[in-house]
């Protein structure tokens, strides 16, 4: 742990060994991992340059996110128009990524695909994370049989590799967005609510749980005051390094024909739809949908390491 | 300050003032039911306190001092603990009898707790206001903004110097001193009528030791709290102690005041402990340096299915056979000095 700190580079890390500089030391680590900011700006700054590629996937999460928020602003086109004369266009001027068989502009297809993907990935994340949440709690507070139970049901759910529950669901519910967010986020939960209960089970434990006890506090209070905010760190690097599946999975879904319906534009289905008849004659309709696709998740995946990094000393002293 | 002081005296209810007992434990028996058998964490322990007393309960490590303090708030964990008889009465209404929510009003607000971790014993999570404002939100409905102001005054009578910027921060930025006052700031929120000091200064140097222990003292003196200090430290009873439990093996041994605990140790265990305290003379002195510190031979019992005899006989010099047989009866020797030895003539 202090060779670590030492390998930071602080010049001032030389003469340690007293313990006030131990302590500072082991709170300069701990505002490192952002548990507390003196100075937001700086903090920022520093984090930046100490996660570069973080930065980098922030920066990507950020341009999707404004893709899709100001869609209808950075189109030419509407996406769901037909023009027949411009059919497999190859990118031009006007139309920078091509157009598709229907001849709609594959670049403002792309560009509202943003939307689907958004929806799917936020959706599928927030949905699977507050349930997660709320089983892992249950399941490490109580105990007993209740957590026998749950942990066996998600057992069950577990033993499904993600992607055939995901099409399991998809296809029992019928396509149509919502139904894909949820059929995303049943297979996401269980691993959260996996790791939320074995963080309460062992914070459960802590004195200061026994301390809020003997304040006079109910176990709901302490549940979702005193638990629930020790168990954030885990729980955002999961959220971040699920967005990149989910959307991952929604293309896969949608590739599949068990996402999201037409006319919604997605990647997925705009990959699906092109890649067997026109991969050889119009590449460019695989191409650009596979580069969002891909860049929207190396973005989400690179945060998600990031944050996983940055929270991670905070787990190793903490206790 | 002074006005705060002040402001917490009012609180006192005047029946407290007068002298009955705010705390009457009886016969207060705590269980724990394991698989190898029954364990008497506390067994048939009695004791009362007045507002403003100053009790210790000494005793080594698992001898039941903090399930006595945990029985008290009805916090023992259950299963597999549980208090199996006795009563346990605040102004005379037994804590044993009240539903849990009821028992939650008391908990933090009319007895509170501090505990002998600060370093884990406050939530890393939450800021230094907002753990000790928790306590006034829920027992006095104080709103967020004058919780805060609360608590900064409460850390200004802890004595924490910059009280407005510690009141910001995060546990991890104190020091275990500074977060000792805090929890002890926590503890006196609500104005209890009992604290419940379960050792709270074993986790902290010895300056800092006599630091915490004056400024419990010096405010249970403010505020006329009545304090049950738990310690195995008999310097610290000495210091800060009018009364003293010696407990053993989960039972009262011995009851004094201070000074006839240290003048006249009645039980062998107290005599024990007693001369295991090292002492300046025979650490300095020439002919003695060399010499053992004395030391009570054997251990303590595991609690499992103890007969019903003397806890302490294995290890006396003084027992006989009614000792391993039948547990001793408490001899008064005087008022406030009772012990429960069957050799008592003997041992002084």
């Amino acid at each position: 742990m202090m060779s670590t700190v030492n390998g930071v580079g602080n010049p001032s890390s030389k003469d340690d060994s007293s313990p006030e500089k131990k302590v500072s030391e082991f709170n300069e680590e701990l505002s490192l991992a952002g548990a507390n900011v003196h100075t937001k700006v700086g903090m920022i700054f520093f984090l930046t340059k100490r996660y570069p590629l973080g930065f980098l996937g922030l920066f990507l999460v950020f341009v999707f996110i404004f893709v899709a928020l100001f869609a209808p602003y950075l189109t030419t086109h509407d996406p769901l128009t037909t023009n027949p004369s411009i059919s497999l266009a190859a990118p031009s001027m006007g139309h920078p990524m091509g157009a598709d068989f229907m001849g709609r502009d594959l670049f403002s297809r792309v560009i509202f695909g943003a939307r689907t993907s958004l929806a799917v990935a936020f959706g599928a994340t927030i949905l699977g994370v507050f349930f997660g949440v709320l089983i892992g709690l249950a399941s490490g507070y109580l105990g007993g049989w209740v957590d026998l139970v749950l942990q066996r049901l998600i057992d069950i759910l577990q033993s499904l590799p993600t992607l055939i529950l995901a099409m399991a669901m998809a296809a029992a519910l019928g396509p149509s967005l919502f139904n894909t967010i949820i059929a995303i986020a049943i297979p996401k939960f269980p691993s959260i609510a996996r790791v939320i209960r074995s963080s309460t089970l062992s914070l459960r434990e802590m004195p200061f749980i026994e301390a809020a006890r003997a304040m006079g506090m109910s176990d709901l209070r302490i549940v979702f005051r005193h638990i629930f905010p020790n168990t954030l760190a885990p729980l955002i690097v999961l959220a971040t390094a699920g967005l990149g599946s989910a959307i991952l999975v929604e293309a896969s879904l949608s590739f599949l024909g068990l996402g999201v319906p037409e006319p919604h534009p997605s990647w997925g289905r705009m990959l699906s739809e092109s890649a067997s008849e026109y991969v050889r004659t119009a590449p460019w309709l695989v191409l650009f949908p596979g580069a969002a696709i891909t860049v929207a998740v190396f973005g989400a995946n690179l945060l998600g390491d990031a944050l996983r990094d940055i929270f991670d000393p905070r787990q190793r002293t903490a206790n | 300050m002074e006005k705060l002081i002040n402001e917490f005296s009012n609180h006192i209810h005047v029946s407290n003032l007068a002298e009955a007992a705010v705390l009457e434990v009886e016969n207060l028996k705590t269980y724990f039911f394991v698989k190898q058998g029954v364990v008497k964490a506390v067994d048939d322990f009695s004791f009362s306190l007045k507002s403003g007393d100053k009790l210790a309960i000494v005793g080594e490590s698992g001898c039941g001092k903090s399930m006595t303090a945990l029985s008290v708030l009805r916090l023992v964990p259950n299963p597999p603990g549980r208090i199996v008889s006795g009563s346990i009465k605040l102004d005379g209404k037994d804590l044993l009898q009240m539903s849990e929510s009821e028992m939650r009003n008391i908990r933090g607000n009319r007895i509170s707790m501090i505990f002998q971790e600060p370093m884990t014993s406050l939530n890393p999570v939450l800021s230094i206001a907002q753990q000790i404002g928790e306590a006034l939100i829920l027992h006095q409905k104080l709103s967020d903004k004058d919780a805060f102001d609360r608590s900064v005054e409460l850390l200004k009578l802890v004595k924490i110097p910059e009280p407005l910027r510690r009141a910001r921060e995060y546990p991890h930025q104190l020091s275990g001193g500074m977060r000792q006052r805090v929890m002890t700031a926590m503890a006196l929120a609500c104005n209890p009528q009992v604290l419940l000091a379960d050792e709270p200064t074993t986790a902290l140097d010895v300056t800092i030791q006599a630091q915490i222990l004056d400024l419990i003292m010096e405010l249970q003196d403010r505020l006329g709290t009545a304090v049950v200090l738990i310690t195995h430290d008999l310097g610290v009873v000495a210091e800060t102690s009018e009364r003293v439990i010696v407990m053993y093996g989960g039972k009262k041994v011995e009851e004094a005041n201070v000074n006839d605990i240290f003048a006249m140790p009645l039980h062998p265990y107290t005599q024990g402990l007693l001369a295991a305290v090292p002492k300046l003379t025979t650490l300095s002195g020439k002919e003695s340096y060399s010499k053992r510190l004395q030391e009570i031979p054997g251990i303590v019992p595991a609690l499992v299915n103890l007969p019903d005899a003397c806890t302490f006989a294995p290890r006396c010099a003084f027992a006989t056979d009614i000792c391993r047989h039948e547990y001793p009866p408490y001899t008064n020797i005087s008022s406030s000095h009772k012990v429960a030895c069957w050799h008592v003539a003997k041992v002084c």
